[in-house]
Protein backbone atom coordinates (compact mmCIF):
# COMPACT_ATOMS: atom_id res chain seq x y z
CA UNK A 1 0.00 0.00 0.00
CA UNK A 2 1.43 3.18 -0.96
CA UNK A 3 0.91 5.96 1.20
CA UNK A 4 -0.78 8.97 0.97
CA UNK A 5 1.35 11.73 -0.02
CA UNK A 6 -0.26 14.41 2.06
CA UNK A 7 1.49 17.43 3.62
CA UNK A 8 1.81 14.41 7.16
CA UNK A 9 3.76 12.49 4.29
CA UNK A 10 6.22 14.53 3.37
CA UNK A 11 6.71 16.32 7.25
CA UNK A 12 7.50 12.56 7.88
CA UNK A 13 9.99 12.26 5.22
CA UNK A 14 11.73 15.30 4.66
CA UNK A 15 11.76 16.87 8.56
CA UNK A 16 12.10 13.01 10.37
CA UNK A 17 13.03 10.42 8.04
CA UNK A 18 16.74 12.43 6.58
CA UNK A 19 19.18 12.65 10.02
CA UNK A 20 20.98 15.47 8.38
CA UNK A 21 17.57 17.75 7.96
CA UNK A 22 16.31 16.31 11.70
CA UNK A 23 19.59 17.44 13.01
CA UNK A 24 19.73 20.61 11.42
CA UNK A 25 16.17 21.30 12.05
CA UNK A 26 14.85 22.10 8.71
CA UNK A 27 11.01 22.36 8.95
CA UNK A 28 8.51 21.54 5.99
CA UNK A 29 5.75 24.07 5.94
CA UNK A 30 3.57 23.62 3.12
CA UNK A 31 3.14 21.08 -0.39
CA UNK A 32 2.27 22.03 -3.82
CA UNK A 33 2.20 19.56 -7.03
CA UNK A 34 6.09 20.23 -8.09
CA UNK A 35 6.40 22.99 -5.33
CA UNK A 36 7.74 22.76 -1.73
CA UNK A 37 8.05 25.27 0.95
CA UNK A 38 10.42 24.72 3.96
CA UNK A 39 12.14 26.91 7.02
CA UNK A 40 15.19 26.88 8.93
CA UNK A 41 15.37 28.31 12.61
CA UNK A 42 18.62 30.63 13.30
CA UNK A 43 20.40 29.09 16.12
CA UNK A 44 24.15 30.02 17.82
CA UNK A 45 25.51 27.14 16.15
CA UNK A 46 24.68 27.52 12.56
CA UNK A 47 26.33 31.17 12.34
CA UNK A 48 29.21 31.42 10.00
CA UNK A 49 30.45 35.01 11.25
CA UNK A 50 30.50 35.05 14.83
CA UNK A 51 31.00 39.19 14.43
CA UNK A 52 28.02 39.83 13.17
CA UNK A 53 25.59 36.39 13.94
CA UNK A 54 24.78 35.98 10.34
CA UNK A 55 24.53 32.39 9.62
CA UNK A 56 27.38 30.44 6.99
CA UNK A 57 25.95 29.60 3.76
CA UNK A 58 25.88 25.89 4.68
CA UNK A 59 22.94 25.55 6.30
CA UNK A 60 21.21 27.68 3.80
CA UNK A 61 22.37 24.64 1.04
CA UNK A 62 21.22 22.18 3.13
CA UNK A 63 17.61 24.12 2.93
CA UNK A 64 17.46 24.84 -0.68
CA UNK A 65 18.67 21.02 -1.46
CA UNK A 66 16.38 19.71 0.50
CA UNK A 67 13.65 22.14 -0.47
CA UNK A 68 14.23 21.42 -4.20
CA UNK A 69 13.91 17.47 -3.70
CA UNK A 70 11.09 18.31 -1.76
CA UNK A 71 9.30 19.97 -4.94
CA UNK A 72 10.55 17.15 -7.11
CA UNK A 73 9.37 14.31 -5.10
CA UNK A 74 6.03 16.20 -5.02
CA UNK A 75 5.62 15.88 -9.03
CA UNK A 76 6.84 12.30 -9.02
CA UNK A 77 4.00 9.69 -9.86
CA UNK A 78 5.76 5.96 -8.55
CA UNK A 79 8.55 7.41 -5.64
CA UNK A 80 12.41 6.29 -7.35
CA UNK A 81 15.35 7.40 -5.43
CA UNK A 82 17.05 10.92 -6.56
CA UNK A 83 19.98 12.69 -6.19
CA UNK A 84 21.35 16.08 -6.90
CA UNK A 85 23.18 16.31 -10.26
CA UNK A 86 24.18 20.36 -9.75
CA UNK A 87 23.46 22.76 -7.46
CA UNK A 88 24.20 27.02 -8.02
CA UNK A 89 23.05 29.45 -5.44
CA UNK A 90 23.49 32.61 -5.77
CA UNK A 91 23.77 35.04 -2.31
CA UNK A 92 21.72 38.07 -2.94
CA UNK A 93 22.08 39.41 0.94
CA UNK A 94 23.12 38.04 3.73
CA UNK A 95 20.04 36.56 5.84
CA UNK A 96 19.77 38.79 9.28
CA UNK A 97 20.41 37.50 12.27
CA UNK A 98 18.02 35.36 14.61
CA UNK A 99 15.13 35.35 12.08
CA UNK A 100 13.79 32.04 10.17
CA UNK A 101 15.00 31.64 6.51
CA UNK A 102 12.46 29.92 4.40
CA UNK A 103 12.99 28.21 1.04
CA UNK A 104 10.32 27.99 -1.47
CA UNK A 105 11.23 25.55 -4.34
CA UNK A 106 9.17 24.72 -7.62
CA UNK A 107 9.80 21.88 -9.85
CA UNK A 108 8.90 23.23 -13.44
CA UNK A 109 10.43 20.38 -15.78
CA UNK A 110 10.10 16.49 -14.66
CA UNK A 111 11.62 14.02 -17.28
CA UNK A 112 12.57 10.59 -17.28
CA UNK A 113 16.14 10.83 -16.53
CA UNK A 114 16.32 14.79 -15.38
CA UNK A 115 14.14 17.41 -12.92
CA UNK A 116 14.52 20.82 -13.09
CA UNK A 117 14.02 23.07 -10.14
CA UNK A 118 14.65 26.72 -9.00
CA UNK A 119 13.91 27.88 -5.58
CA UNK A 120 14.22 31.15 -3.36
CA UNK A 121 15.05 31.75 0.03
CA UNK A 122 14.07 35.23 2.05
CA UNK A 123 13.25 35.89 5.53
CA UNK A 124 9.28 36.97 5.05
CA UNK A 125 9.06 39.22 2.01
CA UNK A 126 9.43 36.98 -0.99
CA UNK A 127 10.52 40.18 -2.73
CA UNK A 128 13.93 41.12 0.10
CA UNK A 129 15.93 37.71 -1.29
CA UNK A 130 18.36 36.28 0.74
CA UNK A 131 19.10 33.59 -2.20
CA UNK A 132 17.90 32.29 -5.48
CA UNK A 133 19.12 28.27 -6.20
CA UNK A 134 18.51 26.74 -9.11
CA UNK A 135 19.19 22.52 -8.91
CA UNK A 136 18.98 19.57 -11.59
CA UNK A 137 18.05 16.15 -10.19
CA UNK A 138 19.19 12.47 -12.00
CA UNK A 139 16.14 10.75 -11.38
CA UNK A 140 15.33 7.15 -10.99
CA UNK A 141 19.02 6.62 -9.33
CA UNK A 142 19.38 3.36 -6.90
CA UNK A 143 17.47 2.19 -4.08
CA UNK A 144 14.39 3.12 -2.43
CA UNK A 145 13.05 7.18 -2.06
CA UNK A 146 12.22 6.48 1.61
CA UNK A 147 10.85 3.52 3.86
CA UNK A 148 8.58 3.90 6.53
CA UNK A 149 7.54 1.99 9.20
CA UNK A 150 4.20 0.28 8.18
CA UNK A 151 1.34 -1.49 10.53
CA UNK A 152 2.63 -4.96 11.71
CA UNK A 153 6.54 -3.25 12.31
CA UNK A 154 7.15 -4.37 8.66
CA UNK A 155 8.71 -1.30 6.69
CA UNK A 156 8.01 -1.00 3.20
CA UNK A 157 9.84 1.10 0.82
CA UNK A 158 7.93 3.04 -1.39
CA UNK B 1 38.79 35.52 21.50
CA UNK B 2 37.53 37.11 18.48
CA UNK B 3 37.71 37.02 15.18
CA UNK B 4 40.44 38.91 14.30
CA UNK B 5 42.98 37.61 17.32
CA UNK B 6 41.95 34.03 16.15
CA UNK B 7 42.86 33.97 12.91
CA UNK B 8 46.27 35.94 13.46
CA UNK B 9 47.06 33.06 16.35
CA UNK B 10 45.90 30.21 13.47
CA UNK B 11 48.86 31.77 11.22
CA UNK B 12 51.43 32.82 13.75
CA UNK B 13 51.30 29.23 15.20
CA UNK B 14 51.07 27.66 11.96
CA UNK B 15 48.00 25.58 13.69
CA UNK B 16 44.87 25.83 11.16
CA UNK B 17 42.84 23.96 13.38
CA UNK B 18 42.68 27.41 15.29
CA UNK B 19 40.38 28.93 12.44
CA UNK B 20 37.30 26.94 13.26
CA UNK B 21 37.41 28.14 16.76
CA UNK B 22 36.44 31.32 14.85
CA UNK B 23 33.29 29.81 13.20
CA UNK B 24 30.33 28.05 14.93
CA UNK B 25 29.00 26.32 12.11
CA UNK B 26 32.11 24.45 10.82
CA UNK B 27 32.64 23.61 14.65
CA UNK B 28 29.44 22.46 14.87
CA UNK B 29 29.82 19.81 11.29
CA UNK B 30 32.90 19.03 12.77
CA UNK B 31 34.82 20.48 9.95
CA UNK B 32 38.73 20.59 10.62
CA UNK B 33 41.34 22.06 8.37
CA UNK B 34 45.03 20.33 8.22
CA UNK B 35 48.39 20.59 6.82
CA UNK B 36 49.39 17.23 7.91
CA UNK B 37 50.33 16.76 3.96
CA UNK B 38 51.73 19.80 3.22
CA UNK B 39 48.87 21.02 1.63
CA UNK B 40 45.86 23.25 3.20
CA UNK B 41 42.96 20.25 3.06
CA UNK B 42 39.54 20.76 5.28
CA UNK B 43 38.12 17.44 6.73
CA UNK B 44 34.85 16.77 7.31
CA UNK B 45 34.47 14.15 10.05
CA UNK B 46 31.78 11.13 9.45
CA UNK B 47 29.46 11.46 11.19
CA UNK B 48 25.49 9.93 11.30
CA UNK B 49 23.69 13.54 11.43
CA UNK B 50 25.38 14.28 7.80
CA UNK B 51 23.23 11.57 6.31
CA UNK B 52 20.76 12.32 3.54
CA UNK B 53 19.53 8.60 2.43
CA UNK B 54 19.56 6.11 5.21
CA UNK B 55 19.11 3.45 2.94
CA UNK B 56 22.12 3.74 1.02
CA UNK B 57 23.46 5.22 2.92
CA UNK B 58 24.41 8.27 1.60
CA UNK B 59 25.58 12.18 2.99
CA UNK B 60 22.81 15.02 2.50
CA UNK B 61 24.30 16.98 -0.84
CA UNK B 62 24.11 19.67 1.15
CA UNK B 63 26.20 18.96 3.55
CA UNK B 64 28.82 18.57 1.00
CA UNK B 65 28.16 21.89 -0.39
CA UNK B 66 28.65 23.15 2.56
CA UNK B 67 32.16 21.64 2.57
CA UNK B 68 33.46 23.21 -0.58
CA UNK B 69 31.89 26.03 0.80
CA UNK B 70 33.78 26.05 3.74
CA UNK B 71 37.06 24.45 2.84
CA UNK B 72 37.13 27.56 0.16
CA UNK B 73 36.96 30.14 2.91
CA UNK B 74 38.62 28.13 5.29
CA UNK B 75 41.69 28.58 2.52
CA UNK B 76 41.42 32.36 1.80
CA UNK B 77 41.48 32.79 5.00
CA UNK B 78 44.80 30.64 6.00
CA UNK B 79 46.44 32.13 2.76
CA UNK B 80 45.73 35.29 2.43
CA UNK B 81 46.55 38.34 5.33
CA UNK B 82 42.58 39.60 5.60
CA UNK B 83 41.27 39.43 8.79
CA UNK B 84 37.67 39.43 7.76
CA UNK B 85 35.77 36.83 6.41
CA UNK B 86 35.61 36.55 2.47
CA UNK B 87 31.48 37.08 1.40
CA UNK B 88 30.21 34.42 -0.77
CA UNK B 89 28.95 35.54 -4.24
CA UNK B 90 27.78 32.49 -5.19
CA UNK B 91 28.59 29.05 -5.48
CA UNK B 92 27.80 26.04 -8.17
CA UNK B 93 27.89 22.62 -7.03
CA UNK B 94 28.65 19.40 -9.43
CA UNK B 95 28.01 16.28 -7.76
CA UNK B 96 29.74 13.33 -9.29
CA UNK B 97 29.66 10.60 -7.00
CA UNK B 98 27.29 9.83 -3.82
CA UNK B 99 28.95 10.69 -0.67
CA UNK B 100 29.68 7.32 1.73
CA UNK B 101 29.30 7.32 5.54
CA UNK B 102 33.14 8.23 5.58
CA UNK B 103 35.08 11.37 6.31
CA UNK B 104 35.48 13.69 3.25
CA UNK B 105 38.50 16.08 2.14
CA UNK B 106 37.89 19.38 0.23
CA UNK B 107 41.06 21.12 -1.50
CA UNK B 108 40.71 24.56 -2.40
CA UNK B 109 42.51 26.59 -5.44
CA UNK B 110 42.42 29.85 -6.55
CA UNK B 111 41.61 30.44 -9.85
CA UNK B 112 42.01 34.02 -10.14
CA UNK B 113 42.65 36.52 -7.67
CA UNK B 114 41.46 39.93 -8.41
CA UNK B 115 40.96 43.24 -6.06
CA UNK B 116 37.61 42.76 -5.42
CA UNK B 117 36.48 39.42 -6.36
CA UNK B 118 38.35 35.84 -5.55
CA UNK B 119 37.24 32.70 -8.19
CA UNK B 120 38.12 29.52 -6.16
CA UNK B 121 37.72 26.17 -7.14
CA UNK B 122 37.14 23.05 -5.10
CA UNK B 123 37.35 19.40 -5.38
CA UNK B 124 35.80 16.87 -2.65
CA UNK B 125 36.46 13.05 -2.32
CA UNK B 126 36.64 10.22 0.36
CA UNK B 127 38.88 7.33 0.48
CA UNK B 128 40.24 8.02 -3.49
CA UNK B 129 41.17 11.15 -4.12
CA UNK B 130 41.17 10.41 -8.08
CA UNK B 131 37.11 9.70 -7.63
CA UNK B 132 35.47 12.77 -6.74
CA UNK B 133 32.33 13.00 -4.96
CA UNK B 134 31.80 16.89 -5.79
CA UNK B 135 33.68 19.98 -7.05
CA UNK B 136 32.17 23.21 -6.89
CA UNK B 137 33.07 26.61 -8.44
CA UNK B 138 32.66 29.33 -5.61
CA UNK B 139 32.89 33.74 -6.23
CA UNK B 140 33.93 35.74 -2.71
CA UNK B 141 33.79 39.05 -2.33
CA UNK B 142 36.96 39.94 -0.53
CA UNK B 143 38.19 43.14 1.45
CA UNK B 144 41.59 44.45 -0.06
CA UNK B 145 44.37 44.82 2.93
CA UNK B 146 45.04 48.12 2.12
CA UNK B 147 40.78 49.32 2.54
CA UNK B 148 41.18 46.91 6.01
CA UNK B 149 44.57 49.05 7.06
CA UNK B 150 42.46 52.30 6.61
Amino acid sequence: MTPVRDLAFFQQWFNDQIPHNAALGTRVVSLGNGAAVMQLDWAEHLVGDPTTGILAGGPITVLLDSCCGMAVASRMIELTAFATLDLRIDYARPAAPRKSVIAEAECYRLTANVAFTRAIAHQGDPKELVAAAAGTFMMATKGPAVTFPAPRGKRKAV
Amino acid sequence: MNLHDLLLVARETRDPARLVEAIPYARWMGMAPEITTGEFLTRMRYRPENIGNPHLPALHGGTIGALLEMAAILHLLWESESVTLPKIVNITVDYLRSGRPLDTLAKATVTRQGRRVVNVDVSAWQDDRSKPVASAQVHFLVTPVDAVAK
